[in-house]
């Protein structure tokens, strides 16, 4: 298991490649790569995460921890940036693997649903006129409710 | 101990974090003690629902003691992913 909050940018198929390589006993990798979308305007400039060093990596760990435990994951991975980030850049990324792929899907939805509203991470929008705050959706907090 | 704000509430009252002498027995105590300080304190602190709080790196609550504490972060709803 590896948790990683960094600021650089990471390579997608080097990641996966490097997770994916050596699981004898897992016949499932699922990947999500977060995407950082341009707002409804389409004049995005930045988008500017903010996270809490410490308790970030401590709340990322305890919830791929918990993923490992529910679904007998044989690797869990996670990369969360955070910094200045421009449209269409990779904003973070997950995988798990399983012996059978329901279980890497699972999982991978869980530690989604989870870093969204638990993990200590703010992302602000940055236009030319404007610089938003992007405020929690209740959905995401609803979406806790099935695990 | 030291108190920590992020994002809106971190902008709001103008520092990251600031250390704090504080006999408050709860975190809505403190909170009830920043706020009597200035007003941009009231001004972020002024709806709690719309705030959440950390003690020692752990998501807590409002009513939580918070005697022996090093670190109290305050912050919105989160948004990662």
């Amino acid at each position: 298991m590896r948790v990683l909050v960094q600021d650089a940018p990471f390579d997608l198929g080097a990641e996966v490649t490097e997770f994916s390589t050596g699981l004898d006993n897992a016949g499932a990798v699922v990947t999500f790569t977060g995407i950082v979308r341009d707002v409804a305007s389409g004049d995005l400039q930045v988008m500017e995460i903010e996270h809490y060093p410490g308790m970030t990596e401590a709340a990322l760990t305890k919830i791929a921890q918990e993923a490992m435990q529910r679904w007998s994951l044989a690797d869990a991975l996670v990369i969360h940036r955070h910094g200045r980030l421009g449209p269409g850049d990779q904003i973070m990324m997950v995988a798990t693997a399983a012996r059978h792929r329901k279980d890497a899907f699972e999982a991978a939805e869980f530690l989604m649903d989870y870093l969204k509203s638990r993990a200590p991470f703010w992302k602000k929008e940055i236009t030319k006129d404007s610089a938003d705050w992007v405020a929690a959706k209740d959905d995401d907090e609803a979406a806790l409710d099935r695990w | 101990m030291d108190i920590l704000y992020f994002a809106w509430v971190r902008e709001r009252i103008g520092l990251p974090r600031e250390r704090v002498d504080s006999d408050a027995a709860t975190v809505a105590e403190l909170v009830d003690e920043l706020r009597a300080r200035e007003d941009r304190y009231a001004v972020a602190f002024e709806d709690l629902g719309a705030l959440r709080v950390a003690i020692d790196q752990e998501l807590s609550d409002f009513d939580a003691p918070i005697a022996g504490a090093r670190e109290i972060a305050f912050f919105p709803p989160m948004t990662g992913g």
